[in-house]
C-alpha cells in the first residue's frame, strides 16, 4: 500500500482546503453554533457511512448492524473520558473504543460472515441489538437505560474534522491497495475470487473489522461531541440512517456517501422547521429517489479532482468551439 | 407444572401473532427476495382501519375484520405497484431502502392523521376465560391460534394447489423463465402482496382486539420480531413462518419465566443467530447450491 | 458529471435556504418562545400531549392580551425522539431563533441533551416531565443555572410511594414489574428500592416495545405478596392491569405519574382499575376552578382530556409568562433570575414554589381507584 502518491497528495490538498474554508466560515460567524452541529453531524455520519460502504460497497457484505459497533466506541469513549478527562483521555478512549469493537467484529464475523445476503443482514442486526441489551443490562458501568452523561466535551469540530478526513484516507487508500482489490474481487463474483486463490473469509472479515473500527470511531467522537449517550441512540434506526446515506450516495462510492452525507445533513436543518410532517417530506423523498435513480448519486463511481479537471477542459473546448 | 403449561400457552398465543404476520413476510420473500420492511405497518394500517370501522361506522367484529384484510390487501398491492415495481430490475438494497421509505411514511402518516397516542380497541368480542384443568385460555387466543392455523393450511392450499399458486412457484424459483411460460409475473406479484398484506391487515385487527391497544407504532417491534420469526423457521416457507413465530413465542416466554426477564430479546437474536450459523436458511429452509 | 455540478448547486441553495430559514428573528412587539419536543418517534405521545398544552396556554395568554402587553410567538420543532436532534434543535432555538425561553423536552435524555447548547447561549429551558434528579444538576453537584421544570423529580416520586406502601397500606411484600427502557421507570424503582423497607419478593422487567405480559405476570401469580409496584408509563401499565386483572391478580397496585391519562382506564377497562393508586400532579376530579377551565378549553380545543403530561406544559408556560411580568422585561436573563425567585406559583398542578435547585417545591397527591373512579386523594408534603 503506497501512502504518498499522486491522488493522496491531491485529496490532501482538497481536505485542507476544505478546513481552511470552514475554519473561516466558523471565525466569522457564517457558521454559527447551530451550523456547526450540523457540521459535526454531517462529518461523524461521514464517518460511519464512509465505513460502512467498505462492508457493503466494497466487500459486498449486507451489514445491518453498524449502531451496534458505533455504540460500542461511543461506550468505551464515553466512559474512559469520564475518568480521564483530558485529550490523553480521549484518545486512550477511542483506541480502546476501536480495539474492543474490532474484537467484537472479529468473533461475530467468522460465524456470521459466512452466510450470504439477507441473513447476514439479519444476523448482524442482532448482533447489534444484542450489543444494546447487554449495555442497557451492564446498569454499573453504563449506567443502563438512563445513559451516560456529562462525558467531557473535548471532541471539537476540528478534530472530528481531522478523524474524518483520516477514515476517508484510510478507506480510500484500503480500496487500492491489494487486499482492498481482493475485496472488491469477491464483491464483484465470490467464487470466482476464491477459485482465483483469494482467501474470501480473511478479506470479508478484515473489512468487516476495518467498517466495525470506523463505526467505533465515530461513536466515539459522537459521545464526546454530544456529552450525552444512552442505548435509545443506537438502535437499529440508526443503523438504517447509516445505510441510508450509504445507498443514496451510492453503494461502493466513497466520495457518493460523502455527498450524501452533507446533502442528508442539509436537508434536515431545511425540513426542520416543518415539524410532524418533515417525516412524511422525508419518506417520500426517500422513496422518490429510490424510484428515479436506484444506484445512488454517484452509483458506484467515484468523484475525482482528475475528473472534474477534464470536465473543466471539456467545457472550455466547447466554450471555444 | 401447571405453571409450566400456562407459560406455553402464553407462549403459544404470542407466537401466533408473530406467525401471523410472518406469513405475510416470509410470503413476499419467497417470491421477489425482499425484506419487506414495511409489512409491520401494514399490520398496524390494518389495525386502525379495524378500528375506524367498528368505532366510526359501528361495523360488527367480522365486517370489520373483512374491511380490513381488503383495504390493507388493496394497500399493499398500491404500494407495490407505485414503490417497488419501477425497482424491479434495481439492486436488492435500493429496492430495501425503498421499503423502509415506504415504512417511514406509513408511520409517519398515520401520527399525522391519528396522532401519536395510543388508543384502546373496542371490545366487540367478548373475552371470555376458559379454564381446563386449572389452565387458562381466553376466547381471544383460542381465536388468533385457530385463525394462524387455517390461515396456513389455506395458504398451503393456494401455493401447491392452485394455478395461481403454481405461478407462484415457478416466479420464485426463476421469474425471467417462468414469463417465458406466459406467466404474467407482475400479476402474480401482486396478487402475493395481495394476500401478503390482507394477513397483515387481518392479524392488525386481531391483535387490537387482544391486548386493547393500538398506536402508529405498534408495527415495528412486532414487524421485527415476525421477520426474525421468517428467518428462523425458513424465509420463503409457509410452514417455516408459523414454527419460527411459535418457536419465537415460546422461547421469550420461557425466558421471562424462568430466566431474567431483561435480556428476553437477547437471547431471541442468539437463538436466530446460532440457528443461522448450524442452518443458514433457517430450520425449514432448503439449502441451495451454488452455481458457478 | 453535469449531475454532480447540479447536485453542488442544489446542495448550495438548500444551505442558503437554511440560512435565510434561521436568521428570523422577532420584532420588538412579541415575545418569541421557543418549544420543542417529541412529536414523532417512539416516545411522540408524551411530546404531543406536552406540545398541545403550550399551544392551549399560549392561545389563553395571546386572547388575554399577552404578557406587558405583547403577543407570545411560538417556534415550535419536533426533535424525532432523537437526542442529537435535540442538541441541534436546542441550539437553533436559542441562537438563530432568539427565544426568550424555551419549554420542553418530554424526556431526560433529551433535556441533558439541550442542556449544553442552552447553557452557552444562557437561554433558560423549563421541562415539563423530565424527572432524573440529575437533571438540574451537573457533574459537580452545582446546580444547572439554566435547566427548571415543573415536575416533580423520580427519586421524590418513588420515596413518596415507598412510604405509602408502608405507611398506608401496611405492605410488608412487594413484587416490582418495571420498564427496564426508559429512565424514568428506572429512577422511580430505584427510588422505591432504596426506601421501601419490606421485603421485595419478585422483581420482573419489560420494555416499551411489549403489549403481552401474561409471561411475567404467570410467574408471579404463585408467589405470595401484598402489592405490585409498578413503575411504566400508561401505555404499558394500562395493559398490565387488565392481563393482571384478568388473570385473577387482584393484589393493589401502585404506580407513579405516569398513570395519569384517561388511556390508562381506557387501556385496562375500568372494571379492571380497582385498588389502584398513583402519584400525580393534578386530578381530573379538582374542584378548582383553575383546573376545572384547563379541562374544559383542553378538552373544547382537542377533543380529549388533558394528562398529567399537557397540564405540566401547560403550567410551564404560565411559569415563563409569571417570570416575564416578574422581571418587568422579555430578555432570557431577566427570565432565568425571575425563574429563579419565583414562589408560589398557582398552577394546575399545584401551587408551587421553585427551590434552589431549581425544582418545583409541590406536593403529590396519591389518588386511589376503584372502578375506574378516583375514590380518595391523599396529599403527600414534600
Amino acid at each position: 500500500m503506497k501512502l504518498i502518491n499522486k491522488t493522496t497528495i491531491g485529496w490532501l490538498v482538497v481536505a485542507i482546503a476544505g478546513f481552511l474554508v470552514l475554519q473561516l466560515a466558523v471565525t466569522t460567524g457564517i457558521i454559527s453554533a447551530y451550523y456547526e452541529i450540523t457540521l459535526v453531524t454531517i462529518l461523524i455520519n461521514i464517518i460511519l457511512a464512509v465505513g460502512l460502504n467498505l462492508i457493503i460497497g466494497f466487500s459486498g457484505q449486507f451489514s445491518l448492524g453498524h449502531a451496534g459497533f458505533m455504540a460500542i466506541g461511543a461506550y468505551t469513549a464515553g466512559i474512559i473520558t469520564k475518568y480521564f478527562p483530558t485529550y490523553t483521555g480521549l484518545f486512550l478512549g477511542i483506541l480502546a473504543g476501536v480495539i474492543l469493537t474490532s474484537i467484537v467484529a472479529l468473533i461475530v464475523g467468522i460465524p456470521t460472515l459466512r452466510l450470504k445476503g439477507d441473513y447476514l443482514a439479519i444476523a448482524t442486526l442482532g448482533v447489534a441489538e444484542i450489543i444494546r441489551i447487554v449495555i442497557v443490562n451492564m446498569q454499573s458501568v453504563t449506567n443502563g437505560a438512563a445513559g451516560l452523561s456529562g462525558i467531557p466535551y473535548l471532541s471539537k469540530w476540528p478534530l472530528i474534522y481531522v478523524f474524518t478526513v483520516l477514515t476517508i484516507l484510510l478507506v480510500a487508500n484500503y480500496t487500492q491497495s491489494s487486499p482492498g482489490r481482493a475485496t472488491i474481487a469477491i464483491r464483484e463474483d465470490e467464487i470466482a475470487a476464491e477459485s482465483m486463490g483469494v482467501n474470501t473469509t480473511k478479506y470479508k472479515t478484515i473489512a468487516f473489522i476495518l467498517g466495525a473500527a470506523t463505526a467505533a470511531i465515530g461513536g466515539a467522537l459522537h459521545a464526546s461531541y454530544f456529552s450525552v449517550i444512552r442505548p435509545g441512540d443506537f438502535t437499529f434506526n440508526k443503523s438504517v440512517d447509516v445505510l441510508i446515506i450509504v445507498v443514496f450516495g451510492g453503494i461502493g462510492s466513497i466520495t457518493g456517501s460523502v455527498v450524501a452525507a452533507i446533502l442528508l445533513g442539509f436537508l434536515n436543518v431545511f425540513l426542520q422547521p416543518f415539524g410532524a410532517l418533515r417525516m412524511i417530506i422525508y419518506a417520500l423523498a426517500l422513496i422518490g429517489i429510490m424510484i428515479f435513480k436506484p444506484s445512488g448519486l454517484l452509483g458506484n463511481k467515484e468523484f475525482t479532482v482528475s475528473g472534474l479537471l477534464r470536465l473543466f477542459n471539456r467545457k472550455s473546448a466547447q466554450g471555444e468551439g | 407444572m401447571e405453571t409450566f403449561f400456562q407459560q406455553m400457552i402464553n407462549g403459544l398465543s404470542l407466537g401466533s401473532i408473530y406467525a401471523l404476520i410472518a406469513l405475510g413476510y416470509t410470503m413476499v420473500y419467497g417470491i421477489i427476495k425482499l425484506i419487506n420492511f414495511a409489512h409491520g405497518d401494514i399490520y398496524m394500517v390494518g389495525a386502525f382501519i379495524g378500528y375506524t370501522m367498528i368505532h366510526s361506522f359501528g361495523m360488527g367484529f367480522f365486517p370489520a375484520l373483512l374491511t380490513a384484510m381488503a383495504l390493507s390487501a388493496l394497500l399493499g398491492v398500491l404500494i407495490e405497484r407505485i414503490a417497488y415495481k419501477p425497482l424491479r430490475h434495481a439492486t436488492r438494497i435500493a429496492v430495501l431502502i425503498t421499503a423502509i421509505g415506504v415504512s417511514y411514511l406509513l408511520q409517519n402518516g398515520m401520527l399525522y392523521f391519528y396522532g401519536a397516542e395510543v388508543r384502546s380497541f373496542p371490545q366487540v368480542v367478548d373475552n371470555t376465560l376458559f379454564e381446563v384443568a386449572g389452565l387458562q385460555v381466553s376466547r381471544i387466543q383460542l381465536l388468533i391460534f385457530a385463525t394462524t392455523l387455517v390461515l396456513m393450511v389455506l395458504l398451503q392450499f393456494i401455493v401447491q394447489k392452485t394455478k395461481m399458486g403454481k405461478a407462484m412457484r415457478a416466479v420464485s424459483t426463476d421469474s425471467s423463465a417462468a414469463q417465458l411460460m406466459g406467466i404474467n409475473v407482475d400479476n402474480v406479484i401482486s396478487f402475493t402482496f395481495f394476500l401478503g398484506s390482507a394477513l397483515a391487515g387481518a392479524a392488525g385487527v386481531l391483535v387490537g382486539l387482544y391486548y386493547n391497544t393500538i398506536d402508529p407504532m405498534m408495527g415495528v417491534a412486532p414487524g421485527l420480531k415476525a421477520f426474525v420469526a421468517a428467518v428462523l423457521g425458513g424465509i420463503g416457507f409457509i410452514p417455516g413462518a408459523v414454527l419460527g413465530g411459535f418457536t419465537i413465542g415460546i422461547v421469550e416466554t420461557l425466558v421471562s419465566a424462568y430466566g431474567n426477564s431483561m435480556i428476553r430479546d437477547a437471547v431471541v437474536y442468539g437463538i436466530l443467530i446460532l440457528i443461522l450459523i448450524i442452518r443458514p436458511a433457517g430450520i425449514l429452509g432448503k439449502h441451495v447450491k451454488e452455481k458457478v | 458529471m453535469k449531475k454532480t455540478l447540479l447536485l453542488g448547486v442544489a446542495a448550495l441553495s438548500l444551505f442558503a435556504a437554511g440560512c435565510g430559514a434561521g436568521s428570523g428573528a422577532g420584532d420588538e412587539d412579541t415575545i418569541q418562545l421557543g418549544a420543542m419536543f417529541e412529536k414523532t418517534g417512539p416516545v411522540s405521545a408524551y411530546g404531543t400531549a406536552e406540545s398541545n398544552g403550550v399551544k392551549l396556554a399560549i392561545k389563553e395568554i395571546n386572547e388575554a392580551g399577552g404578557i406587558l402587553d405583547k403577543q407570545i410567538e411560538l417556534t415550535e420543532y419536533d426533535t424525532k425522539s432523537d437526542n442529537v436532534e435535540a442538541t441541534s434543535i436546542a441550539t437553533r432555538l436559542a441562537t438563530e431563533d432568539n427565544v426568550v425561553a424555551i419549554v420542553g423536552p418530554a424526556t431526560s435524555g433529551a433535556v441533558q441533551a439541550a442542556t449544553q447548547p442552552i447553557t452557552r447561549a444562557e437561554v433558560p429551558l423549563i421541562t415539563p416531565s423530565g424527572t432524573a434528579d440529575n437533571l438540574t444538576l451537573t457533574e459537580s453537584g452545582d446546580v444547572q443555572p439554566f435547566v427548571f421544570r415543573t415536575s416533580f423529580q423520580d427519586s421524590f416520586q418513588g420515596v413518596a410511594l415507598a412510604n405509602f406502601a408502608m405507611d398506608s397500606l401496611g405492605a410488608k411484600k412487594a413484587v416490582i414489574i418495571g420498564d427496564s427502557s426508559s429512565d424514568y421507570a428506572v429512577g422511580l424503582t430505584n427510588a422505591f428500592k432504596d426506601t421501601y423497607e419490606g421485603e421485595i419478593v419478585a422483581e420482573e422487567y419489560f420494555t416499551q416495545d411489549d403489549t403481552d405480559f401474561s409471561a411475567i405476570l404467570t410467574k408471579i401469580q404463585n408467589q405470595d405478596f401484598d402489592f405490585i409496584y409498578l413503575p411504566a408509563y400508561y401505555e404499558q401499565a394500562g395493559l398490565i392491569l387488565k392481563q393482571a386483572r384478568e388473570m385473577g391478580l387482584d393484589q393493589p397496585v401502585l404506580g407513579g405519574d405516569g398513570f395519569s391519562n384517561q388511556a390508562l382506564l381506557d387501556l385496562a377497562g375500568t372494571e379492571n382499575v380497582s385498588d389502584v393508586y398513583y402519584s400525580a400532579h393534578f386530578s381530573l376530579e379538582n374542584e378548582d376552578e383553575q383546573v376545572q377551565t384547563f379541562i374544559d378549553n383542553y378538552t373544547a380545543e382537542y377533543d380529549t382530556a388533558p394528562d398529567a403530561f399537557s397540564a405540566l406544559a401547560y403550567d410551564a408556560v404560565y411559569l415563563v409568562a409569571q417570570a416575564i411580568e416578574d422581571g418587568g422585561e422579555a430578555t432570557p436573563e431577566a427570565i432565568t433570575d425571575a425563574l429563579e425567585s419565583i414562589t408560589d406559583f398557582d398552577g394546575v398542578t399545584g401551587t408551587f414554589s421553585i427551590d434552589e435547585n431549581h425544582n418545583p417545591v409541590k406536593s403529590t397527591l396519591i389518588i386511589e381507584l376503584q372502578d375506574g373512579k378516583e375514590t380518595s386523594t391523599q396529599e403527600i408534603q414534600p
